[in-house]
């Protein structure tokens, strides 16, 4: 095996820094969304190489939970999107400041 | 360089490339497609690490059906691109961002640097019960993780009930929900005289 | 061999839960049924009990039962245990079986009364209590039923609590009670602080090494534990409750007077016999209290009108005898009068209430009047039970009353004052009673047309126990006849296991009653039952041959029988002293030191997280970006100190 893993977890890094990034400096909430979801793939990228260095498959057990945990958080997450939409007329995230004193 | 590292380089670009040009996307819609790109990159290389089972998946699964429901999402709130996000943060509030996230990754990469990993196997494919297969990892999903996985369907059907109430209006029918149609009615030949 | 000692106590207990949760629900047979049997099976495995104990050799008379480990902590370890011997085989039987007839009688007293269901579960509850108490095997266990039959009491005496005076007196016995309890449980310190158990027979074994004898520690363990006993028997200066628990209903008054609650003080002190006769100055305390409440109470008894008024103050005086016995270290004696006391006094009281009944709920005995004719059964158990406390020879309380009366004139703790108060009283009390009996059923109906027109013999369920109790009290006494008589003085022996160790411990004997002095005996004897019959002939020639002498006595005696009839002003001599002291003394806590003090400092501290919030409201922008940027700065300060550690 040529590559090593330690390039693996860097590119995890790399991704996981991207979505941070996109958090702190978007104000469209589908995209700080977006970002989140790519988070958790930089990290489920780490558990997945974890896994083949170590040779143990439980670490795509735990890429599949944190996927389904990824599906429900995106059903609700978006939900929500709709209803402050709904009320808001907007996606701007500073606007959404209700719990604000 | 042999075609592992090839296949490793262009994965690794295009999977960054896609989040990066999804932050700096004002059209949501786009900003989608590019995630879906990282995605199928992302998914490359999990193949390449032996999972082959999960990167199906996260291509199915994340790429296929997620994505799908935040473009669904978009479509549904007529999003264009032009809508009014507010003033930029600062510049120095954008500095100090950029900075936390700089020291995070350094931190990050200090840390991977220091995991002492054995070496990897090599990797055997051409049996149904290899290793990241569908029958290796079903076969953990249902034995040991089996209570964990049961939880997942739980927080699924919750996940499900949640979405639906809290999208749902107050009081369909009602009187509010009527003016309110009534309103978008009449605003409606207003945008046609305009346009 | 004792695996059903702890039945006897779970039945009643299985009667009150039943009783007491479904309250509201059961028809009134079903509860009889339930509150009865449940007492009734408690007398039938108590009977068996006694009878296995009684075939085991003198010397093997104990039975233990140890349910499971209670308060197992370090070097304190409590059991929740039970222990058979001779004395509390009399008490099981004497509480199992008196209270089995309250039972009975209040199936056809309480007929009528709203309260049925819960009149029922806290009977059963105070038996339960009562057994606890009696059967324990522990100080700590006793405590337990010592403060179960003072919650009993409060709760029934204030059974009719929409009546103000009987919600006041049932917090009054339960405050006395308490105040009684924390002398008790300071005793209790002392004993296992130097004998490190709370276990009776490990106690009794190693109090007389522990303790010196006659020493500061012992006297006041013995005398602290006496507090405990006066407040719970009602003896000077706590017995102020006692009278008032009369707002109860009359079946709970005969079960608190005769059979559970007041007797659980004498049975503590006989219980610990050892350790008292290891503080002479203790027992001095104890016979001084006795004798002295004994007295006082039959002076207060002479001139009371409310039927039930004049037994109480009876049961004080008798109780008073009872710690006389005890004080005199003749505790058998004690014991003894105890259970004679539980029949006579039992039926007094269900008589009166009996009485009461028939009179539509009348009191007065100045309102009463020649009843015997209208209520036979009452009047001879009644008339039975009144020669019986009299100690007219042959009945129960003549062998007991002269047991103790000899004891106090010659056991060793004893003296010839003693005798004297012990036999004053004994005419005073044989004075009150036939002024009782006579007011109430001889002379002239007194009542209105009304209340006479009503008159009628109580209930079956009411006068069979009556009719029972009444035997029990004729018969009773014949278990203890005196030596002197040449008969075997039963009850004494049966109860020697108990306190035979107590009285090895003192160089002279305690059963003074040598054959020496049978003659001496016999005299003291003679001329007590002579000055009893005496006193009886007094009651009658004032109150059934010349009715007028008793005005002209009042009359002239006109400031001591207001006095007495005034109960000696105690009520409002306490409520000078000491009610009125803490009252101000509350107040002072509560508008001083709660409400500036404490209230200004909870607020206080309420004000100023107000104040720093209304600060820090300023950080929470609301702003999901800054959350997250300050989020993000903490993971970044988190890993670089893990990394740098």
């Amino acid at each position: 095996m040529s590559v090593p893993i330690s390039a693996y977890l860097t590119l995890a890094a790399v991704l996981f820094g991207l979505g941070t990034v996109g958090v702190l400096i978007t104000r469209n909430i589908i995209v700080l969304f977006m970002c989140i979801e790519l988070m958790l793939n930089a990290a489920n990228m780490a558990l997945i190489a974890f896994s083949r260095a170590l040779n143990v498959m439980d670490g795509h057990v735990m890429v599949f939970l944190v996927m389904t945990v990824a599906a429900a958080e995106a059903a609700v997450g978006l939900g929500m999107i709709i209803t402050i939409h709904r009320n808001r007329e907007t996606i701007n995230i500073d606007r959404f400041d209700l719990m604000k004193w | 360089m042999t075609i592992d590292a090839v296949i490793f380089v262009i994965s690794a670009v295009v999977a960054i490339f896609g989040a990066a040009m999804m932050i700096a996307q004002r059209n949501p819609v786009a900003s989608v497609l590019y995630l879906i790109l990282s995605l199928i990159a992302q998914a490359v290389i999990y193949v390449q690490l032996g999972a082959l089972f999960v990167g199906i998946m996260l291509v199915i699964v994340y790429a296929g059906a997620i994505m799908v429901l935040f473009l669904f999402v978009i479509m549904l709130l007529n999003l264009r691109g032009s809508e009014e996000l507010g003033k930029p943060s600062g510049r120095v509030s954008r500095f100090t961002k950029y900075v936390i996230t700089l020291l995070f990754f350094v931190e990050l990469i200090f840390v991977i640097r220091g995991v002492a990993l054995p070496p990897a196997p090599e990797l055997v494919t051409n049996q149904p019960d290899a290793f990241g297969s569908v029958k290796a990892v079903s076969m953990l999903l249902f034995t040991k993780y089996l209570y964990p996985f049961q939880l997942t369907g739980v927080l699924m059907l919750i996940a499900v009930v949640g979405a639906v109430v809290i999208a749902r209006r107050e009081h369909p029918g009602e009187l509010p929900d009527d003016t309110a149609a009534e309103s978008t009615l009449a605003e409606t030949p207003k945008e046609g005289t305009k346009a | 061999m004792a695996d059903y000692l702890f039945l006897i106590p779970l039945l009643p207990l299985i009667g009150f839960l039943i009783n007491g949760l479904l309250i509201g629900r059961l028809p009134k047979p079903v509860i009889s049924l339930v509150g009865c049997l449940s007492v009734g099976g408690a007398l039938l495995l108590a009977l068996l009990a006694f009878f296995e104990l009684k075939g085991l050799p003198v010397e093997a008379r104990v039975m233990q039962q140890v349910l499971f480990a209670w308060i197992p902590s370090g070097s304190f370890h409590v059991d929740i245990a039970f222990l058979l011997d001779p004395l509390s085989a009399v008490m099981i039987l004497v509480v199992t079986g008196v209270g089995f007839l309250i039972h009975v009688y209040s199936v056809g007293y309480m007929h009528h009364d709203e309260g049925y269901g819960r009149y029922f579960a806290y009977l059963n509850l105070f038996t339960f209590s009562m057994l606890m108490l009696v059967l324990a095997n522990n100080f700590l266990l006793m405590f337990v039923g010592w403060e179960g039959v003072g919650l009993c009491s409060y709760l029934l005496i204030g059974f009719w609590f929409e009546k103000k005076s009987a919600s006041d007196a049932g917090k009054k016995a339960f405050i006395v009670n308490r105040i009684g309890d924390f002398g008790f449980l300071l005793g209790m310190f002392i004993i296992f602080w130097q004998v490190g158990s709370l276990d009776f027979a490990t106690v009794m074994e190693k109090a007389p090494t522990a303790f010196s004898f006659g020493g500061g520690l012992i006297t006041a363990a013995c005398l602290l534990l006496f507090v405990g006993a006066i407040g719970k028997s009602a003896q000077i200066p706590l017995f102020v409750w006692l009278p008032d628990a009369m707002e109860g209903p009359t079946p709970v008054s005969a079960l608190i007077h005769a059979a559970t609650m007041v007797t659980a003080g004498v049975y503590m002190v006989v219980r610990s016999n050892v350790l008292y006769m290891m503080a002479p100055d203790a027992l001095l305390v104890v016979a001084i209290i006795g004798a002295a409440t004994a007295l006082f109470a039959a002076t207060i008894g002479l001139v009371q009108n409310d039927i039930k008024r004049v037994l109480a103050y009876s049961t004080v005086s008798q109780l008073g005898y009872m710690f006389l016995a005890c004080g005199v270290a003749a505790f058998s004696a004690g014991i003894f009068h105890l259970m004679t006391h539980a029949f006579f006094k039992a039926l007094l009281f269900l008589g009166a209430g009996s009485v009461i009944h028939a009179m539509s709920g009348e009191q007065d005995i100045r309102k009463m009047g020649g009843l015997r004719k209208y209520i036979r059964i009452t009047y001879l158990t009644f008339l039975l039970a009144t020669l019986a406390i009299a100690g007219i020879p042959g009945m129960s309380g003549f062998f007991s009353k002269d047991e103790i009366l000899w004891q106090a004139f010659s056991s060793g703790h004893g003296s010839p004052i003693f005798w004297a108060i012990g036999l004053v009283t004994a005419l005073l009390t044989t004075f009150y009673m036939f002024r009782l009996v006579y007011l109430t059923f001889h002379g002239t109906e007194r009542m209105d047309t009304e209340t006479k027109h009503h008159l009628h013999e109580s209930p079956r369920s009411m006068t069979v126990p009556l009719m029972i109790l009444g035997v029990l009290s004729v018969v009773g006494g014949w278990v203890g006849l005196p030596a002197v008589f040449g008969a075997t003085n039963y009850f004494e022996h049966w109860l020697d296991p108990v306190t035979a160790k107590g009285s090895e411990l003192v160089s002279e004997s305690v059963h003074a009653s040598g054959g020496g002095n049978a003659g001496l005996e016999m005299t003291l004897m003679f001329v007590t039952v002579l000055l009893v019959i005496g006193a009886w002939m007094l009651a009658r020639y004032m109150y059934v041959r010349h009715t007028e002498t008793a005005t002209r006595v009042r009359e002239k005696a006109g400031g001591l029988y207001t006095v007495l009839l005034n109960k000696y002003y105690i009520d409002e001599i306490y409520g000078f002293l000491i009610v009125r002291p803490f009252v101000g003394l509350s107040t002072f806590f509560w508008k001083i030191i709660d409400v500036l003090v404490i209230d200004g400092f909870v607020n206080g501290l309420a004000r100023l997280g107000a104040l720093s919030s209304d600060l820090l409201r300023f950080v929470q922008t609301g702003r999901v970006r800054s959350y997250a940027t300050l989020f993000a700065a903490g993971v970044v300060l988190v890993i670089g100190f893990l990394i740098l550690r």
